[in-house]
């Protein structure tokens, strides 16, 4: 097959310079004429990631010229790897960064002086730069590098274009470090898990446009006549979030020189409008992109087919319809009014069958692989993580109830919940799937080391449960002592003597998150010896990827 | 046929499966939030409500650039012991002008929706720069810089601007006044005072930080703490009309 070098740049790839060239110039003019410090920072980081992707566009082209990538090698699929392999390695650097940033704010809530009483360090800027690292730039990563994956391997296609998924995925970190940087300059709309200012806002949905839009062209490409189960739940994930993302951002800027907005909703609303984007935020980026993955690495792992193709179909369509109306139970007893919570709270109770139908066709995959759990310890986080999973939308419904609601709310009690389901469900899918990935994306055999999975994860599991058990403590303590009445009818403790109460379960949090920190640390070092030591596959039989539905 | 059977249009058709997603997705934000815009209890007017004046915005941009949300709530439940730890619950009409809400979700320290004059503005101060100097166990981190800080008083009529586009009632006079207003409230022997105090009535007027030099982001955050929760009068309010 005769190649020639194209003579010009291919329509993509122009497209994308010429983007790429202007987004450059707008931000060197903006940064040009801004007082405003932050703003100033971030367009001349902007301009200077945009001119860099500019620059990159030009001299792949001089260097290989605009060689048409074949479709297939060999008969087999050609499968696009380098933005998969960006993300992976992106995914365990953000997990290090935002637990460790976790572990700092947790140390800060036992031992103030950790604070050093300066803006960038204190914990009101930390808090978000850890929420954000961990979910947007720890999963968000794994969720792409995913998802390219599965819907390349259960497609039997090659991703579409040579710019685009490269931008989605370098894009998308971009915004992480203008979001993150944000924070510890103070840009911050102050709206949870939804912080990053309008700037960044907007960036962040063109990339996911380019990202739906690689996502579909894979599936419009695929050899296969259904679409895998598990590209059903990342497409209700990237649809839903883009859905949720513009109405919970639609701000108003100050002026495009400044990194200050003002959102359109006010009070009740905004609050509304907030919890509904928080809550499925939950719903559709930690549960149903986690979902995916569910669904294509344990059978891959088990080497079993899903448990029940019609369970997967039930449990999609009731999981992202239910989950939509769960957001109010955020509000219970406030300002919203009661018929809204309570309907909240309703359908977060029948959310829980669907959930917990998920966690059935997930461990039941194993039906006749069980033994494997015992020699396999991938295999193993994945499934305590399904039974993770199962935990965190139990308790999640419970204390939906208004009158548990009225006790846990504003407690630990929530903080430990939402870690029981992000260190427990969502990090430990994520783990088990990046010991897939990383030596299937390097054509090794195996990871490293089977011993160093195992000590990590024995030793992130106990982390997991000293922090679950120390906010279930301080939690359910601090809603009872604020309650408290001594017999003469007063109350019986002052705000400040219920926070020295929760010293010691602080300190136990802490250690619990160093411990978690220090398992991700293990993986870091097996996942690298794995691309620099592994033993390699011989010939490529890791794949034949194609994964029917199980009819 | 089955309907496992008809199940195959979603799996076979991306485009069906798209539209299925978004259809299925919508329905449940929609029945929440579309009330929200004309049931009587959310949108509903209560007098004494009135806009942040410059100053108490630029310290409520204060709040929200350090985080103050995430360890403090502004809403006060409806239960006995919230109501003797901090007043009167919370309306809905008291945060009508909030782009965005403050609520919070954690209370890791105490609610903030009735702080306003419950304490001295020393006692922020000195709160503020060195929190375990009035509270010894507290575990707030401390802000000295806000002392130091000049407040930016550039473009301040712009975010009156923004907030007016967004529905806050800010008068054309007040956004043209808006720097002088800011720096009136903060400078009770300015001359500024009586006009700004013209346009926001029972507004408070103080040298909130005890640096009479300079208005600082500490007068900004402490005149913003001082009028929370403050402005609307329970003894003439019918808590009857807002039953929920």
């Amino acid at each position: 097959m005769a190649q020639t070098k194209a003579k010009y740049l291919t329509l993509e790839e122009g497209f994308f310079a010429a983007f790429l060239i202007v987004i450059a110039f707008v931000c060197l003019i903006i940064a040009g004429k801004t007082y405003d410090q932050v703003m100033a920072f971030h367009t001349a980081l902007g301009s200077l990631f945009a001119a860099g992707g500019a620059f990159i566009i030009f001299k792949n082209y001089f260097n290989d010229g605009g060689m048409a990538i074949p479709q297939e090698v060999d008969g087999k699929p050609n499968y696009n790897l380098g933005p998969i392999k960006f993300g992976a390695w992106a995914a365990v650097f953000w997990g290090i960064a935002g637990f460790t940033v976790g572990l700092i704010i947790a140390l800060q809530l036992a031992y103030p002086v950790l604070n050093f009483d300066l803006p960038w360090t204190s914990f009101g800027r930390l808090r978000p730069l850890h929420t954000s690292a961990v979910i947007f730039a720890f999963g968000g990563n794994v969720l792409l590098a995913t998802s390219f994956y599965v819907v390349q391997r259960t497609s039997r296609a090659r991703m579409p274009g040579r710019i685009a998924p490269w931008f989605v995925i370098l894009g998308y970190n971009a915004f992480i470090v203008i979001a993150g940087t944000g924070y510890l300059l103070g840009a911050t709309q102050s709206k949870e898990y939804a912080e990053p200012e309008w700037y960044a806002d907007l960036w962040l949905t063109i990339v996911w446009v380019a990202y739906l839009l690689v996502f579909l062209g894979t599936l419009w490409k695929r050899k296969e006549p259904h679409i895998y189960v598990a590209n059903w739940f990342y497409l209700a994930f990237i649809i839903t979030i883009a859905m949720l993302h513009i109405v919970n951002n639609l701000t108003v800027p100050v002026s495009i020189y400044g990194t200050k907005s003002y959102i359109v909703w006010a009070g009740v609303q905004d609050a509304m409008v907030q919890w509904w984007y928080g809550h499925n935020a939950v719903g559709f980026f930690l549960t149903a992109g986690f979902l995916a993955i569910m669904y294509y690495f344990v059978p891959k792992r088990a080497e079993r087919p899903v448990y029940s193709y019609r369970l997967s179909i039930v449990h999609f369509w009731a999981l992202i319809f239910l989950y939509i109306w769960a957001g109010p139970h955020h509000l219970h007893y406030t300002a919203l009014p009661q018929w809204a919570s309570t309907l909240g709270a309703t359908f977060s109770i029948i959310l829980w069958m669907p959930s917990w139908g998920g966690m059935i066709n997930g461990l039941m995959t194993l039906s006749g692989a069980w033994d494997k759990l015992r020699t396999d310890p991938v295999l193993r986080m994945m499934v305590v993580s399904i039974a993770f999973y199962g935990m965190s939308t139990f308790e999640g419904p419970l204390m939906s109830l208004r009158s548990v609601n009225s006790l846990s709310h504003y407690t630990d009690w929530t903080i430990g919940h939402v870690h029981s389901g992000a260190l427990g469900w969502v990090g430990y899918i994520s783990f088990g799937a990046l010991y897939c990935l990383i030596p299937w994306l390097w054509n090794k055999k195996q990871v490293y080391s089977l011993k160093l999975v195992n000590w990590h994860f024995w030793i992130s599991t106990i982390g997991i449960v000293l922090y679950i058990c120390a906010m279930w403590v301080s939690g359910i303590m601090q809603g009872l002592m604020w309650r408290a009445y001594d017999q003469l009818g007063f109350l019986e403790y002052s705000f400040i003597e219920t926070v020295e109460a929760m010293h010691p379960f602080y300190v136990i949090r802490a250690l619990g998150g160093a411990l978690f920190v220090a398992g991700a640390l293990i993986m870091a070092y097996n996942l690298w010896m794995t691309v620099r030591h592994g033993e390699a596959e011989e010939a490529e039989t890791a794949g034949a990827g194609a994964m029917a539905p199980a009819e | 046929m089955s309907i496992w059977k008809k199940h195959e249009v979603f799996e076979k058709h991306s485009l069906v499966l798209v539209i299925g997603i978004l259809v299925v997705v919508a329905i449940g934000g929609l029945v929440e939030i579309a009330p929200l815009f004309y049931l009587k209890s959310t949108i509903e007017k209560v007098e004494g409500m009135r806009p942040y004046t410059p100053l108490e915005l630029a310290g409520r941009n204060v709040y929200i650039r350090e985080g103050c949300y995430l360890c403090h709530s502004q809403m006060v439940r409806p239960m006995r012991d919230e109501l003797e730890r901090y007043g009167h619950f919370s309306l809905a009409a008291e945060s009508m002008y909030d782009h965005p809400f403050q609520w919070g979700s954690k209370r890791t320290g105490p609610d903030l929706a009735r702080v306003g004059g419950k304490y001295s503005d020393e006692w922020h101060r000195d709160h503020l720069v060195n929190p375990r100097s009035v509270v010894p166990a507290s575990i707030m981190p401390g802000y000295p810089f806000l002392l130091e800080a000049k407040l930016e008083t550039r473009g301040i009529e712009d975010h009156l601007t923004a907030n007016a586009m967004v529905g806050v009632p800010y008068s054309e006079d007040m956004i043209a006044s808006a720097r002088a207003d800011m720096l009136a409230q903060a400078n009770p022997d300015g001359d500024d005072v009586d006009a700004f105090l013209e346009r926001y009535p029972d507004a408070i007027v103080r040298d909130f930080d005890g640096n009479s030099r300079d208005v600082t982001e500490m007068d900004a955050l402490v005149a913003y703490l001082q009028m929370l929760g403050t402005l609307v009068d329970f003894s003439i309010y019918d808590n009857k009309a807002n039953l929920r």
